[in-house]
């Protein structure tokens, strides 16, 4: 399987680009495998890096309609595959009665009382789809096991109906923010990749991209900033979305130059904890120039 | 590239990262849509397809390096022995080309300190090739670990100096506030780093060389983050082992609030039970009853802190305040001689590092002379607090039961375990030198639950998987709590 004008891992880039998302060089290359080798990709790293963005602008770049299942704790077949349409079979019984059972029955179990999920929907769909699985690490293991057969077949098995086979391979991502260890069966058959926090040039290009308006010179400072505030001990460190945030509030605060004073007033745009602000802000003006632990 | 491929995925396994057939099939196939001479490219696809675990990334990463090192400088990079072609200033040519001794030590030097400031990679790799052949003094055939040409190679650059001096003078002649010296400074740290790494990828390119790549890829190999020896890890493994085991956390707090067996019924359901009669014409043909509720797990975590058991300590603290934030009832203490309670240290949102300073320092843990005594620590927790373990109470207790030749108490321990519904213990100890010397482990074991050897993440994460919750202590007796009983 090949998606049109996706050719070589640099017009993957290239593309993304176009849709303001800046990917490096691992992501672009995995992203190229997955559309070759027909695999899933399970994007993995701390939250707000862009794990989802990228499933919607692989979406925007191979003109695919995204597919999202959100995951949770208790999310079901019911929810996530197919659910038989009980009211539109009721209906239906009631509306010929005498007609033989046999035939009613074969009837009642057809596609037109069908519910379909989001697995199944992205598999039936006569256009390819991008089907983006949010945060799997929030479900059971047990549910786990339910998106397995879609994810190394692309198929559904419906006791009633038979087996649902995709008529074009929907691109897979599902994302995870690592609060537990998904099984080894799922991992196996994803191609891996880790987002981490990017560099500070790349981070200042994401802003850029991502923020209208902003200066050069801003960027930059805001990408070393966060970088700074990176290395503190923090309980939760800021991600790109939060220096995106920061970025606008410097730029509607109409912030040139970034102070030690714009930067202790709007810190809490960046840090999401009290304990976090208070040491951020503590340690960021006050330590001297010697004493800074290396 | 087969057999390459093939001698990598064995390196992987021997390393310790589980490398399925599977995998190494789609690595195969992957391959033929990857262009080999994009080394990065490369990379992402053996990374992506072999490795399914960011933990294991790094492990991954040096046997990269090792098995693809670039035997030959890439074109363009300055060779160590020949005249460098064409840097990209005038100054760099003189800087890298000077002649030998003390003014090339010099020259060389200079020439760091401009690529770190002006950033230019080009330059800072050059300066790293040409240090590792001037200063590590690397001999052939020599069984030298490459951190050893490393430590020498820095040493002699004096690495450390030129980052002040750097700081130093960027202050004097911009002078900067004290957040732009900050930014500065770490930005020049971040460079330096990356000067480390040339160095050492070098170093790692002419061991390669020399001894070949199965021979340097045996001494690179280092333990996995989960088998990491926690008696002795260092603080970055610790720092890193705090980032991973909040997953376990949570899995424990799961395994510890296991539901009662399927089937139990609880009481009487009176409502319920009316309701459903309206079917039968208000006779209660189906009594309804509760489902027992799944019970609240109640944990004492007892931490011994002593001397010997420093690193380990520091590692069971990251675990309680990881804990915290997954359990509602969670008790913690810590322990040399004395024994005092630190949960409102762990409170929720508490940062770690204040949290271990109000244990270093507030917690009252020396009742005599600050070693180790297991039998008077437990004894003043059972004094204290021993009327709060119920029948849900889990206690866990980590120590390597040394005890300095005291009195162990085995009957106090016999009195925590009957009033609560499980006791294990952690030893970060090898289980062959348990009860060796002044260590009395066995004398706990026999009223323990489970007495578990934990010195890595893996065998605590096979603790927690393997955490089976005993039934109800036989005849559900509680043992009387007496607390004069003890002193």
């Amino acid at each position: 399987m090949t998606t049109e004008g996706l050719q070589s891992p640099a017009e993957v880039k290239e593309r993304l680009r176009s849709f303001d998302y800046l990917a490096d060089d691992r992501i672009a290359q995995v992203v190229f495998l997955a559309d070759r080798l027909g695999k899933p990709i399970l994007v993995e790293g701390p939250a707000g890096v862009g794990k989802t963005e990228l499933a919607k602008a692989l979406a925007a770049v191979a003109g695919r309609n995204l597919i999202r299942l959100q995951c949770y704790e208790g999310l079901d077949e019911s929810k996530a595959l197919y659910e038989w349409n009980y009211k539109k079979q009721l209906l239906r019984i009631q509306a010929d009665e005498g007609t033989a059972w046999s035939d009613l029955e074969e009837d009642i179990f057809a596609e037109e009382f069908l519910l379909a999920r989001p697995l199944l929907e992205a598999i039936r769909s006569p256009d390819p789809v991008v089907l983006l699985i949010d945060e799997i690490d929030r479900v059971e293991v047990e549910t786990e096991a339910l998106m397995l057969e879609v994810l190394s077949d692309f198929q559904v098995s419906i006791p009633e109906l038979g087996t649902v086979v995709a008529q074009t391979q929907p691109l897979v991502v599902l994302t995870s923010n690592n609060t537990r260890e998904l099984s080894e069966a799922l991992k196996r058959r994803c191609l891996f990749l880790h987002i981490g926090y990017p560099s500070v040039e790349r981070e200042k290009e994401i802003l850029l991209a991502r923020v209208e308006g902003l200066s050069d010179q801003l960027a930059d400072q805001i990408a070393r900033l966060v970088r700074s505030v990176r290395n503190f001990q923090l309980k939760k460190p800021p991600s790109v979305s939060e220096s995106i945030d920061w970025a606008r509030t410097l730029l509607a605060l109409g912030v040139a130059e970034v102070e030690q004073g714009t930067v202790e007033e709007t810190l809490h745009v960046l840090l999401k904890y009290q304990n976090d602000i208070d040491k951020v802000s503590r340690d960021l003006s006050s330590v001297p120039l010697d004493t800074v632990a290396t | 590239m087969l057999g390459l491929l093939t001698g990598f995925i064995e390196e992987l396994r021997g390393s310790g990262i589980p490398v399925s057939m599977v995998e190494a099939i789609d690595a195969a196939e992957a391959l033929r849509f990857t262009d080999l001479g994009d080394r990065q490219a490369f990379k992402a696809t053996l990374g992506s397809t072999l490795v399914k675990n960011a933990r294991h990334y790094e492990a991954f990463e040096t046997a990269f390096e090792v098995y693809f090192a670039l035997l030959r400088p890439a074109p363009g990079d300055a060779a160590d022995d020949a005249p460098p072609p064409a840097p990209a200033t005038q100054d760099s040519q003189q800087g890298i080309g000077g002649g030998g001794g003390e003014a090339d030590l010099e020259s060389l030097i200079e020439s760091l300190k401009r690529a770190l400031s002006e950033g230019d990679r080009g330059l800072l790799r050059a300066v790293a090739r040409r240090s590792v052949g001037r200063l590590a003094g690397m001999e052939r055939g020599r069984p030298v670990g490459g951190t050893y040409y490393l430590y020498r190679t820095l040493r002699r650059l004096d690495i450390d100096r030129i980052l002040e001096a750097l700081v130093e003078s960027a202050d004097a002649s911009l002078e900067l506030t004290a957040l732009e010296a900050r930014l500065l400074r770490e930005e020049y740290e971040d460079r330096i780093e990356e000067f480390r790494e040339e160095v050492r990828a070098e170093i790692r390119r002419r061991l390669v060389a020399d001894r070949g790549r199965e021979a340097v890829a045996k001494t690179l190999r280092r333990p996995l983050l989960e088998d990491t020896d926690l008696m002795h890890a260092s603080r970055e493994d610790l720092a890193m082992l705090g980032q991973v085991i909040h997953p376990l956390t949570r899995k424990l707090a799961a395994r510890l609030a296991q539901r009662r067996r399927q089937g139990r019924r609880g009481r009487l359901d009176f409502r319920r039970t009316v309701r459903r009669s309206l079917s039968t014409g208000g006779v209660p043909m189906e009594p309804q009853f509760r489902t027992p509720r799944p019970t609240k797990p109640e944990v004492f975590l007892l931490c011994d802190i002593s001397g010997s058991m420093a690193t380990f300590a520091r590692f069971t603290l990251q675990f309680v305040h990881a804990m915290s934030g997954q359990f509602s009832k969670l008790r913690s203490f810590v322990f040399v001689d004395g024994l005092d309670e630190v949960t409102s240290f762990f409170e929720a949102g508490a940062a770690f590092e204040s949290a271990l300073e109000r244990v270093g320092s507030e917690a009252e843990v020396v009742w005599l002379d600050g070693h180790s005594d297991y039998g008077h620590a437990l004894a003043q927790f059972w004094k204290r607090y021993g009327g709060d373990l119920t029948p849900r109470s889990t206690v866990i207790v980590t120590g390597d039961a040394r005890n300095n030749y005291r009195d162990a108490r085995g009957d106090v321990m016999a009195s925590i375990t009957e009033a609560s519904r499980a006791v294990y213990w952690l030893n970060p100890e090898p289980q062959a030198y348990w009860d060796t010397g002044d260590s009395v482990i066995s004398v706990f074991a026999g009223h323990c639950d489970g007495v578990f050897e934990v010195r890595s993440l893996r065998q605590l994460e096979a603790f927690v998987e393997g955490l089976a919750l005993p039934r109800r202590r036989p005849g559900g007796v509680r043992a009387e709590w007496k607390p004069a009983e003890f002193t």
